[in-house]
């Protein structure tokens, strides 16, 4: 081995701590950035597998009824492979021990074959049987959820009657990756299923024989999806169709993608903020380090080294501490990949999981930070190896300080002057006492921008199901019925108070954009399921005119006083010509509402609903669900206790773990940065602090001015961190906008607060660690070396 | 030392103790370090008294020991065998806290590389110790005393070399210490300006009657004390008293 590169195994040895606390920075970046690229990488492989190996369709339609033989006119279609069509329709089950009513979607299969398109994942058993009417598959999810196994049975409510299924199947399907009811917001697993039975059961159940209610097409590769979807809305355009729509809408998967979109937008983001931080850091250190071996580098010089040689030697010593940090992230990222990726398979239900990551995501976080730490190293090796070798050996001239002109006035007479020391060292070199503040800022900032989560998540719980909503369970019916309906229902045991609702499914158009969104017909005054905006005020429903969500109005392009051609989809499907009377602002969703009686008398419809919000008695809620579950055409109930205990539970299962991810980075960081500024101004130090020793300074007293250095670093990097944890909180909730989601922008007090108190524990842990080595100060050496 | 000291304070030697007797008295003194093939014996075995406002040169080749020595009586190291004390306390068996206010309360330094806190300025860097001491004067007095009253605010790269060697023996001095340490003083400045600084030395010595060693390898150097020891090989190889202290204006090499 020649003496240069045992050179720099003695100084990464010496440096060993130092190393591993930058390679703790780095792995950071690189740990987040794998992860998240990882996990993106794993869910767009499942999903793509999943989808192509069981024939997931491309375009989807709802039809009231259509006879069999138009199947063969949308089969016709330019570009259509396959046609499937289905009986599909919700119902009330009745699950033995589950005292609150379930709905389940019914679905139905060929009585011979596996389906064309969408087929199942058999996980046990079997398709039901031909002529076996009451056998039915279960989605595995649901059939988990309530312990139920091959050979059980449950009842359902089929067009009014109670029929007993017994279970042959469990299964999971491309169509329920992510599987929510109606009006919910999440998977519920034990209030919703799906269940796959016979196509002659569910035709003679629903009246459907000869019929169809609903179709999937699959396309030939090439074809787009949009154009077919036109054409399939002409032809079912006479059967009932609400439209059709393709993949992209069809709703597990437009979640899975939403959700793949936000996670790339969280690794564009987030690991880009740790990896800047890093590469700042590593910059930092790196030339700190690498300045104070500018003597041993004349020294090379003045023995004939050439510069290049003396460069690269600097290099390799960056390069292996990149490459420590960059290991150690990969292990970290590929780790939390799986675990991330595993953690969604929790809510996105796959009958396999594709995690083996390429080598791209690590690659591309390999380079990133190398590329970070060396553009650090070349500049200060660079001005270390110009100088003439004489001059390098000379240890540099002592810097001139200056009295701050605050020390002429008479408070400043008081400091005593290790605090002077400390205070003109950090304004002596006000860039890098910024740089090191900024480090320790950001690692703050990073932290708020994390925990900002947990208050978003509290402040839409708050808003969005306790303050607005105030009823207790929500039904949906499977047809539009009269206003009797709903009186119907105010006369069950326990039942408060109701209040309407009538949603009709509308294409909504202006200039060149279309949303496809339901109109929520409601009363002019809510007193149940309000139309809140997120500044805390209910709406008041204008006699007429539509009330958007400002994201639907956003899509749209329309505020105040524009119109919106409203495409009807149901009953006569008029075109209608509606004005905007105002917006207001939601985080969940992009809804629209209107006055019920308006939205009824544009419909040219005696009052009518297609659900109702019920206020029960909690103490007769029991007999209020006994009752419910006999109400007939019920195909939607949601329970508003149950929606905020998913909602909680499911935020404490991903986004505690993922918040609890970048709090420990977050520390890391903190510490990463703390720790090296203080053995830095260790090493700067050290002779200053081994001469007061030798004063008679104690211990204690020399700590004094290490601390005080990174005490006065950290205390000017709070404010720092407040102010980029609020920029960068900003710029994140902006960044990860979905339609679905808005995060709110909330930041609560004690978010600062357990921010800065890590931050400050970062550094009382590095300066503890530090001045362990004030200990084994060399007293003597100080008296006999030139600095 | 070890019992009183912990719980008091170590008290300000009083000034009638200081008029005769000794200040610092050593008693087989040796000091090894390392050990087995690498051992090295930097003190051999020293018997050494030095007798209160005594002014005394150190003198030997480098590797001599005569550091090591300057060292364990400054309380800086501990010695491997043997004793020394300062008045009736024992060096040898001090605890490292005992040790740090020795220094602090009765030992002055002065360094060959003058080691001023850069980011102090003069009167800044004597005030530091003035601080933590008992009885000090004013840092301006110490200044004033080594002829650099007028240089109070600048800072050690506004100063030469002689002067910031000055201010490092005001800051030593400036606690009136019992005894003063100077570890080749001039061993970094041309003659000229060393003479300067020992002449400030010399001041202190008289002004204040404080016990001094000196380290040189200068042997002229030696001609201004009271008496000058010879060390080698870790040795005391000869002890003489001039007749006559030289000035140190008369000193020249």
């Amino acid at each position: 081995m020649r003496a240069l590169d045992r050179k720099l195994l003695r100084d990464l040895w010496r440096l060993r701590s130092q190393v591993l606390a930058i390679g703790m920075v780095i792995a950071s970046g690189v740990g987040l950035l794998v992860m998240s690229l990882t996990s993106i990488e794993a869910l767009q492989d499942t999903a793509t597998a999943y989808y192509e190996r069981y024939r997931f369709a491309s375009v989807f339609a709802r039809v009231e009824r259509a006879p069999q033989h138009v199947a063969d006119r949308l089969a016709a279609i330019d570009g259509v492979q396959a046609v499937t069509t289905r009986v599909v329709r919700n119902a009330v089950l009745d699950v033995a021990g589950f005292g609150e009513p379930v709905i389940g979607q019914l679905v139905s299969v060929p009585e011979r074959g596996e389906p064309a398109l969408n087929a199942l994942a058999l996980r046990q058993g079997r398709y039901p049987r031909a002529g076996s009417p009451d056998e039915a598959v279960l989605s595995e999810p649901f059939a988990q959820a309530h312990g139920l196994a091959l050979g059980d049975h449950l009842q359902a409510v089929l067009n009014g009657r109670w029929r007993r299924l017994t279970v042959v199947g469990v299964a999971l399907s491309p169509e329920y990756v992510y599987t929510i009811g109606p009006g919910a917001l999440m998977p519920d697993d034990r209030r919703f299923g799906v269940l796959w039975m016979g196509a002659e059961a569910l035709q003679a159940a629903f009246d459907l024989e000869g019929a169809f209610n609903d179709v999937s097409l699959g396309l030939l590769r090439g074809t787009d999806p949009e154009a077919v979807v036109d054409r399939v809305d002409r032809v079912l355009a006479r059967y009932g169709s609400v439209g059709a729509y393709a993949r992209d809408d069809q709703l597990s998967n437009w979640f899975l993608m939403n959700e793949i979109t936000q996670l790339k937008t969280m690794a564009r983001l987030l690991p880009t903020v740790f990896l800047a931080v890093a590469a700042f850091l590593t910059n930092m250190v790196l030339a700190r380090l690498v300045a104070v071996e500018r003597s041993e580098i004349g020294l090379l010089k003045a023995f004939g080294y050439r510069g290049r040689v003396i460069a690269w030697h600097y290099v390799k010593l960056v390069l292996v501490i990149g490459a420590v940090g960059i290991v150690l992230g990969w292990f970290v990222g590929y780790w939390l990949g799986l675990y991330n990726t595993m953690t969604y398979a929790e809510f996105y239900k796959f009958p396999f999981l594709l995690y083996r990551p390429g080598p791209g995501p690590f690659a591309v976080a390999a380079l990133a930070s190398l590329a970070a730490a060396l553009l650090g190293t070349i500049r200060a090796v660079r001005e270390a190896a110009a100088l003439p070798p004489a001059q390098a050996m000379q240890p540099p001239l002592p810097p001139l300080f200056r009295r701050g002109r605050l020390a002429r006035y008479s408070p400043a007479r008081w400091l005593d002057q290790p605090t002077r020391i400390v205070l003109r060292q950090v304004g002596r070199w006000p860039l890098r006492s910024f740089v090191a503040s900024a480090g320790i800022g950001l690692a703050i900032a990073v932290l708020i921008s994390s925990m900002q989560w947990l208050d978003a998540i509290g402040h839409i719980e708050d808003v969005y199901f306790l303050q607005a909503q105030r009823q207790d369970v929500s039904v949906g019916f499977a047809q539009v019925r009269t206003a009797d309906a709903a009186r119907g229902l105010a006369r069950l045991p326990g039942v408060m108070a109701t209040e309407p609702i009538r949603a009709v499914a509308a294409k909504l158009r202006v200039g060149p954009h279309m949303e496809r969104e339901a109109v929520q017909g409601v009363p002019a005054r809510q007193r149940l399921y309000r139309v809140y905006d997120a500044s805390g005020r209910t709406v008041d429903l204008p006699p007429g005119g539509l009330v958007l969500s400002t994201m639907l109005a956003q899509l749209l392009d329309v505020g105040p006083g524009d119109t919106v051609t409203v495409e009807v989809l149901e009953g006569r499907r008029p075109v209608l010509e509606v004005p905007v009377a105002g917006v207001f602002e939601t985080y969940i969703g992009s809804p629209a509402y209107m006055e019920i009686g308006a939205l009824n008398r544009l419909l040219r419809e005696p009052p009518s609903v297609t659900g109702v919000h019920v206020r029960v008695d909690p103490r007769e809620r029991e007999a209020f669900f006994r009752e419910l579950k006999a109400v007939p055409q019920v195909s939607a109930v949601t329970l508003r206790d149950a929606a905020i205990e998913t909602f909680r539970a499911t935020m404490a299962r991903t986004l505690l773990i993922f918040v609890s991810f970048f709090v420990v980075f977050s520390c890391a960081l903190a510490f990463g940065v703390t720790y090296n500024t203080a053995r830095i101004a260790l090493s700067e130090r050290g002779r200053e602090l081994a001469t007061l020793r030798v004063l008679g300074f104690t211990r204690a007293e020399i700590s004094y001015i290490l601390v005080g250095e990174t005490g006065v670093l950290t205390l000017a990097a709070l404010p720092l961190g407040i102010a980029s944890g609020y920029a960068l909180a900003r710029a994140l909730v902006v960044g990860l906008q979905t339609e679905l989601f808005r995060v709110p922008f909330v930041i609560a007090p004690d978010t600062y607060g357990w921010a800065l108190l890590v931050g400050i524990g970062a550094t009382a842990a590095s300066v503890l660690l530090v001045r362990r080595r004030l200990d084994r100060l060399d007293l003597i050496a100080v008296l006999k070396t030139r600095e | 030392m070890q019992g009183d000291a912990r719980g008091a304070p170590l008290s300000p030697v009083p000034k009638d103790t200081q008029a005769r007797g000794v200040t610092l008295r050593a008693r087989g003194l040796t000091r090894t370090y390392g050990s087995g093939e690498i051992e090295v014996r930097a003190l051999r075995g020293i018997d050494l008294e030095l007798a209160t406002g005594e002014l005394v040169v150190l003198l030997g080749p480098s590797g001599s020991g005569k550091s090591t020595l300057l060292n364990i009586l400054g309380g800086l190291d501990t010695a491997t065998s043997g004793e020394a004390w300062f008045l009736d306390h024992d060096l040898t068996r001090a605890s490292d806290r005992d040790l740090t206010r020795y220094r602090r309360e009765h030992v002055g330094f002065v360094f060959q590389f003058y080691n001023l806190i850069p980011s102090l300025t003069a009167l800044e860097n004597v005030a530091l110790v003035t601080e933590i001491a008992v009885d000090p004067m004013t840092p301006a007095t110490a200044l004033g005393l080594v002829g650099l009253g007028d240089r109070l605010h600048h800072f050690p790269a506004q100063l030469s070399g002689g002067e910031q060697q000055r201010v490092a023996i005001a800051r030593a001095i400036a606690k009136k210490p019992s005894i003063l340490l100077c570890d080749e003083p001039t061993g970094a400045l041309d003659s000229r300006t060393g003479i300067l600084v020992l002449e400030a030395i010399e001041t202190i010595h008289r002004e204040l009657g404080t016990t001094t060693v000196l380290i040189t390898h200068n042997a002229v150097i030696a001609d201004m004390a009271d008496r000058v020891i010879v060390l080698g090989d870790g040795l005391i190889q000869q002890t003489r008293r001039n007749e006559r202290r030289r000035a140190a204006s008369e000193l020249s090499w």
